[in-house]
């Protein structure tokens, strides 16, 4: 087990790093299936809303390293 | 509906053989079933043999002798209780011999019992008083003047019923109530011969005894020796009206037995098909909260919170709702307000309440307190199988061979369903329990889990892939079910991701903390040991987890050929009394009722044409972003009904920062709840005792919801919505709840013949029931999956990123307890408190014993997120590493600790697990002083003004 010095505490997370979190969350346990970023895309339309979806797009922009290869490749799906 | 008491057989329904003899019965032939007692028989066929010790609800006994018949061609007089009907068989039971024996025996009876009838809270509601007069008792030849039983104490300790010795006839009915019924074995009789007495545990007091007050034994008694109190002080009830519980997802329904118009008592509906006659204390005694004082029955409103509330009129309250909503629309958007609807209202007013969101609103800001319970199973049985639902109905229990409860506690969270697993049980089931704590189940009387595999809290997954690593490199699985009835190839890729070596239990044993011996032990039972039902509840979707949990037991079960007939299945406890129904209703913001998605043209325009409105295409916000969305300043109004987020969702300190950034809450409840401090108006809500609607329970079972008196605030819930609607511009003419379900059935192709006429005339519908299935469906995915084809998906072990550390060592996860209810604002305001006055935090005696903690000291409990102080309860039943509390009292605020957290797919809150640290305390955190000063000044009601 990790130092919890390692993980943010959930109660400072912004609005924009909470996102993020979520979408790298959901490409991880998608990380296992055939098309891990087709599924996260589908995932991501398919419960969030525009505006969160929006907000997304902005901070990948911003922070290029923020999400994680599955979630980044997902995000350029849903942009299509 | 008038006063009557149902009709009691005697003994049980004889268990079906398919073979049926002839006999006659006082000069009339009948053909019944194999195994029926001559008692049954006599009934059945319109005839009433004198009985004490009898009942149908419980085996026969055979003790009271009052029974006696006579049987050509047979010696002396039998029971007709314990005497099963045979082929050609002539039955006397109105002979002046009986009539002799029968008088004879309850003389006995009467010569030690108090004859004050009419002082008597039972009189004119005791079977001894009838039976006396049914044989023609006339006289006590034995006098009252020897020894007797009369003038014993009363235990009147259980603050629901008494327990008079004096007025017992040791006719063992409320024991074996307890034991066949309830399945706690708290009672006995103890002595012998004339000294037979009943008694709570060991001599003991019923408060004080095992006794979990479920009024098995109250009903079952039949005099008055054990009696509710509320008899007692209101006297018997001269009218009944049948109606559906408002606690818990087992769906119980009662007769709510009436004086006038008060309330007497609840008494469980023996032909109500969740319960089958049972209830839990809950249900049976705990609702006083109706009336409580503490009810608010006037709409109030404020300007800002730091203000005392303002009574006003409904007129003003529902045009100021609107007239708010309306503002912060016109200044923030459309999409900037929304709503929550309740789990604990009824169908007909959350589907108003989503229909208010979605036409009135204008978007689909709609979410459901399902969000932070089983939105996993939601997600996980709608993505494995194709619904949203559990499998089964509650007998189906009774069929299981092997019983696997993962991550739940029945006997506290579903009490009346733990009844007849444990009867299941002790009829011969094995049972396999996954769960971190020692639940009762674990190891009770007469139950004993033939595996517990206690593992650390977070690694469902991990255990659940082992298990099914077992079943397929032991080649245990169902080659024929998964070939016929699921995808091959997902199967294999499946199988083949869950036999590497990886996923074994020997290598997931450092994870898990379970020895791999015990799960491959209990893989294998669950696979070979015949029909396997698998039972979960909130420790398996409230993870980060969550729904992978659930779309690993959809893999198990398919895997096993363990779906499609009774006795096996998948079988979500849902919580609360109509959580599955608020989910079926389209309270999730990115689909409608039926579960269709909010992008799908079609089902949009079949909404579109019945409400004349343009609806967004687009998926709403969940609850947590929600809160975001409100701190960010883009999210500014919230109509919540029925629910306190701000005690029951996670990280206490993020919903109150959300609330306080709204320009305009509006909360519709009972009480002035915790969520209500953050409200600027609040419209007081209605008991399930005072409106008309439908739950729907854990077995997707539709039952009516009768009004048994009048709204003491003056409307039913679906009313008020129906004015909030109004007054924000919609047309809506709901004269009667029929009206809503009938709109729901022509919108929902699931409920499309679900009507109250049809719910009068069976008593209860499981949906789906439509043309496809019209008289519902008890069982689902019989002929095949709803989606098709099974789906298996792969599910790999993700660890949670709550991790623990030095500062933060042990694992806190949270539940509930038997005596109460969710957020405990009904319970709290109950008798029920007797039993759980406060949160505790359960530890382990060495992690109490490092921290120099005894039992019952205060605690101070830290997280990450939050701290708060309770006092401790040191047990065995955690684990090292691992504490436990409830979240049941505000004081304690237990999800100040827990963290935002939530499943990767649906957001549902990693409640199960947050790391913490334990270590003694002074007295209360600064942030519970802080809030309780908070909860006071907002709480205030400025007294009325002086009319001039």
């Amino acid at each position: 087990m990790s130092d919890e010095s390692e993980v943010m505490s959930t109660d400072i997370m912004s609005t924009g790093d909470r996102l993020i979190y979520m979408a790298n969350q959901i490409a991880r346990n998608l990380a296992a299936q055939r098309d891990a970023d087709v599924q996260t895309a589908e995932h991501i339309r398919k419960y969030w809303t525009g505006a969160m979806r929006a907000r997304l797009q902005e901070l990948a922009a911003e922070r290029p390293d923020a999400l994680s290869p599955i979630a980044a490749q997902a995000l350029r799906r849903i942009a299509v | 509906m008038s006063f009557s008491r149902e009709t009691d057989h005697g003994t049980p329904a004889a268990i079906a053989t398919g073979k049926s003899v002839t006999l006659t019965i006082d000069g009339q032939s009948v053909t019944l079933p194999e195994g029926t007692s001559i008692m049954r028989a006599a009934s059945l066929t319109g005839g009433s043999i004198p009985k004490l010790c009898a009942t149908d609800s419980m085996d026969s006994f055979g003790s009271c002798r009052l029974c006696l018949v006579e049987v050509e061609g047979r010696n002396g007089y039998p029971a007709s209780c314990t005497t099963p009907v045979a082929e050609g068989m002539v039955v006397r039971t109105q002979t002046e011999r009986l009539k002799q024996l029968r008088r004879g025996v309850m003389e006995l009876y009467i010569s030690d019992h108090p004859l004050d009838c009419l002082t008597c809270g039972a009189n004119g509601d005791c079977e001894l008083q009838d039976q006396a007069g049914a044989v023609g008792l006339r006289d006590v030849r034995y006098g009252y003047d020897g020894a007797t039983n009369m003038g014993q104490a009363k235990d009147q300790s259980n603050p629901y019923f008494d327990f008079d010795p004096s007025k017992c006839i040791v006719c063992s009915r409320c024991v074996r109530a307890c034991e066949e019924v309830q399945g706690t074995f708290a009672l006995t009789i103890e002595g012998m011969g004339f000294d037979s007495k009943v008694s709570p545990s060991q001599g003991e007091d019923f408060l004080g005894s095992e006794c979990v007050s479920c009024g098995a034994c109250v009903q079952a008694c039949p005099t008055a020796s054990l009696i509710e109190k509320s008899v007692v002080e209101v006297g018997t009830p001269d009218r009944a009206i049948v109606t559906t519980c408002a606690y818990c997802g087992v769906g119980c329904t009662f007769r709510a037995e009436m004086r006038g118009e008060e309330l007497v008592r609840m008494v469980p509906w023996k032909d109500g098909k969740a319960n089958r006659g049972h209830s839990c204390v809950k249900g049976r005694f705990a609702w006083g909260y109706a009336q409580h004082q503490d009810r608010i029955l006037n709409p109030m409103i404020r300007a800002s919170v730091s203000e005392p509330w303002r009574e006003v009129s409904w007129e003003e309250a529902i045009a100021h709702t609107a007239s708010e909503f309306r503002r912060i629309q016109g200044k923030y958007g459309t999409r900037s307000i929304g709503g929550i609807t309740s789990s604990r209202c009824t169908n007909e007013e959350t589907f108003l309440v989503q229909k208010l969101i979605r036409q009135g609103f204008g978007n689909n800001n709609v979410d459901t307190c399902a969000r932070v319970c089983h939105s996993p199973t939601g997600y996980g049985l709608s993505q494995t199988f194709g619904t949203s639902a559990g499998t089964q109905d509650f007998d189906s229990v009774m069929q299981a061979d092997v019983i696997l409860v993962i991550g739940a506690n029945p006997t506290d969270g579903h009490p009346v369903f733990a009844s007849r697993m444990k009867k299941r049980l002790r009829q011969g089931a094995k049972l396999i329990v996954m769960d971190p704590r020692r639940t009762d189940l674990v190891k009770s009387p007469h139950v004993e889990a033939e595996h517990h595999l206690p593992l650390r809290p977070g690694t469902n997954v991990a255990m659940l892939t082992a298990m099914a690593h077992v079943i397929v490199t032991e080649k245990l699985y169902d080659e024929a079910f998964i070939r016929e009835r699921c995808d091959w190839d997902e199967f294999t890729d499946w199988a083949d991701f869950v036999s590497e070596a990886v996923r074994s239990p020997e290598a997931i044993e450092p994870l898990t903390g379970v020895k791999a011996d015990e799960v491959r032990a209990a893989a294998r039972l669950y696979a070979t040991g015949g029909n396997g039902a698998i039972y979960y509840g909130l420790g398996v979707t409230e993870h980060s987890q969550g729904s992978s949990t659930v779309m690993a037991i959809a893999n198990l079960a398919m895997a096993t050929g363990n779906v499609g007939r009774e006795g096996v299945g998948v079988n979500p406890l849902r919580g609360q009394n109509n959580v599955q129904g608020a989910c079926d209703m389209g309270s999730f913001p990115h689909e409608f009722s039926g579960y269709r998605h909010v992008s799908d043209t079609a089902t949009r325009a079949l909404f579109e044409q019945a409400w004349g409105v343009s609806l967004d295409a687009e998926p709403g916000l969940r609850i947590p972003n929600m809160l975001d969305a409100a701190t960010d300043g883009t999210f500014k109004g919230l109509f919540v009904q029925g629910e306190d987020i701000l005690q029951s969702d996670p990280n206490t300190h993020h919903v109150a920062a959300g609330l306080a950034a709204m320009e305009c809450v509006v909360v519709q409840d009972l009480f002035l709840n915790e969520t209500a401090n953050y409200a600027h108006i609040f419209l007081p809500g209605s008991t399930f005792l005072e409106k008309d609607g439908t739950f729907t329970n854990a077995e997707r079972r539709i039952q009516r919801v009768r009004q048994v008196m009048a709204p003491l605030n003056g409307y039913a819930d679906w009313e008020i919505v129906q004015l909030v609607a109004n007054a924000m511009g919609l047309d809506w003419t709901y004269d009667h709840p029929a009206q809503i379900m009938d709109e729901i059935a022509a919108l929902t192709p699931t409920f499309a013949g679900v009507h109250y006429d049809r719910l009068e005339a069976e008593g209860s519908l499981q949906w789906p029931a439509n043309d496809a299935a019209p008289d519902g469906t008890p069982t689902m995915h019989i002929d095949g999956f709803v989606r098709g084809k099974g789906k298996f998906v792969v599910t790999d072990y993700v660890p949670t990123d709550e991790k623990t550390g030095p500062r933060f060592p042990l694992l806190l996860t949270t539940g509930r307890i038997l005596s109460h209810y969710n957020v405990g604002a009904q319970t709290r305001r109950t008798a029920n408190t007797a039993w759980h006055p406060e949160d505790r935090l359960e530890i382990h005696p060495s992690d109490a014993d490092n921290r120099g903690l005894k039992d019952g000291d205060w605690v101070t409990l830290r997280s990450r997120a939050g701290e708060t102080t309770l006092r401790a309860l040191v047990t065995e039943r955690v684990a090292p590493g691992v504490v436990y509390t409830t979240f049941h009292h505000p004081e304690t605020q237990a999800n100040v600790i827990t963290t935002d957290y939530s499943d990767w797919a649906t957001n549902c809150p990693e409640y199960k697990v947050t790391a913490v640290q334990v270590m003694a305390s002074n007295g209360p955190s600064d942030w519970q002083r802080d809030y309780a000063d908070q909860a006071r000044t907002s709480r205030r009601i400025a007294p009325l003004e002086a009319a001039e």
